[in-house]
């Protein structure tokens, strides 16, 4: 079974791609990120995988998205093959651990034991947890016609919660694609250095 | 109206104009599940006492000032500028106990025509929770 929530806080963005999708499963819309909340989430695509008995057996965690897009070349708008190769792999390994998981259960080698999955569990602070909170605030006034209040709410939640690009991106400008990608976008990218996007997921065959 | 928002959902409640976010008790509750007993505010096992010494600011006339509540706890929490929303979020103490616990945290979301759905229907099944986003 697969649940997939959009993280959108304006159901019209989401409605497209749902359509288009038409998927058998449930497709939810969290114009709140609550979702982000209660599972610590900090960007998207990410999973959790939950078993027949409701408990957590891998933690929130980057979906098998690689980060290709920031070896994006700006002159010609392409990203490298060899990077476009390695996302594809990675997309493919996750995909193929979660079929192995539907297929073999508890003895798939990608569950993991209930310490290994506490240990991987990132839990919030007490500055997340008020993140949370102004962004709510501010997508409720937002939707009831108090957009600059509602706005300094998510500045509020952006800056005590900067590493989630969830919270960031909902609130930043989106370009004629519907995509929160402009110069500022990039701006912060570029700030992670070295640090990730899309950490790689904790799994055997995963490319780095 | 004020409105609260909290993990329970949205509520309009009635609460007293004037500083903090005083509710009536039995409002309160059903707003956030927090209770005000004699021992002080409960949810479930526990119950935070009303402090002896500014009792006057947490708790009178079958009212109850979550604000203060909220602020005392620790527990976050965001207001509008006029104090007519309120955002009362959970400590992240219970929320990393919880996801610590493995035990995935139940919730209920719509889909495109407005029906929710819950995590909690699906149990007896894998679940592959995923997001995503147009943005």
């Amino acid at each position: 079974m697969v649940i997939a929530v959009a993280m959108d806080s304006r159901e019209d963005a989401a409605r497209p791609w749902i359509e288009a999708a038409a998927p058998a499963y449930p497709a939810l819309i969290d114009r709140d990120h609550r979702l982000a909340e209660l599972y610590n989430m900090v960007n998207v695509p990410q999973a959790a995988w939950i078993d027949e008995s409701g408990r957590i057996v891998r933690p929130a965690e980057n979906a098998g998205a690689y980060e290709a897009f920031r070896s994006l070349d700006f002159e010609t708008m392409t990203v490298p093959e060899d990077k476009m190769a390695t996302a594809a792999a990675a997309k493919a390994t996750y995909v193929d651990a979660v079929r192995d998981w539907v297929l073999t259960g508890r003895d798939s080698s990608h569950v993991f034991t209930a310490e290994q999955a506490s240990a991987r569990t990132a839990v919030p602070s007490e500055e997340i947890a008020r993140a949370h909170c102004h962004f709510r605030l501010g997508q409720f006034l937002l939707r009831h016609d108090r957009a600059e209040e509602g706005r300094e709410h998510l500045a509020e939640a952006s800056r005590l919660h900067p590493r989630s690009w969830n919270i960031w991106r909902q609130a930043a400008e989106v370009n004629d694609m519907g995509l929160a990608a402009g110069p500022d976008f990039w701006d912060r990218v570029n700030a992670l250095g070295d640090d990730y996007y899309y950490p790689p997921v904790d799994m055997a065959g995963m490319p780095k | 109206m004020t409105t609260v928002l909290s993990d329970l959902g949205e509520f309009s409640v009635d609460a007293d104009g004037g500083e903090g976010l005083w509710l009536g008790a039995g409002e309160a509750a059903a707003a956030t599940g927090w209770s005000l007993k004699p021992e002080g505010l409960c949810r479930g096992d526990v119950c935070v006492p009303v402090p002896n010494d500014r009792a006057q600011a947490f708790a009178a006339d079958g009212k109850v000032n979550l604000a203060a509540f909220w602020d005392h706890m620790s527990m976050p929490a965001a207001h509008s500028r006029e104090g007519d929303v309120w955002a009362l979020g959970e400590a992240s103490a219970v929320r990393a106990n919880d996801l610590r616990s493995l035990q995935a945290p139940d919730f209920t979301l719509p889909d495109l025509n407005g029906v929710g759905h819950s995590l909690s229907d699906h149990r007896g099944k894998k679940v592959l929770l995923a997001t995503w986003a147009s943005w």
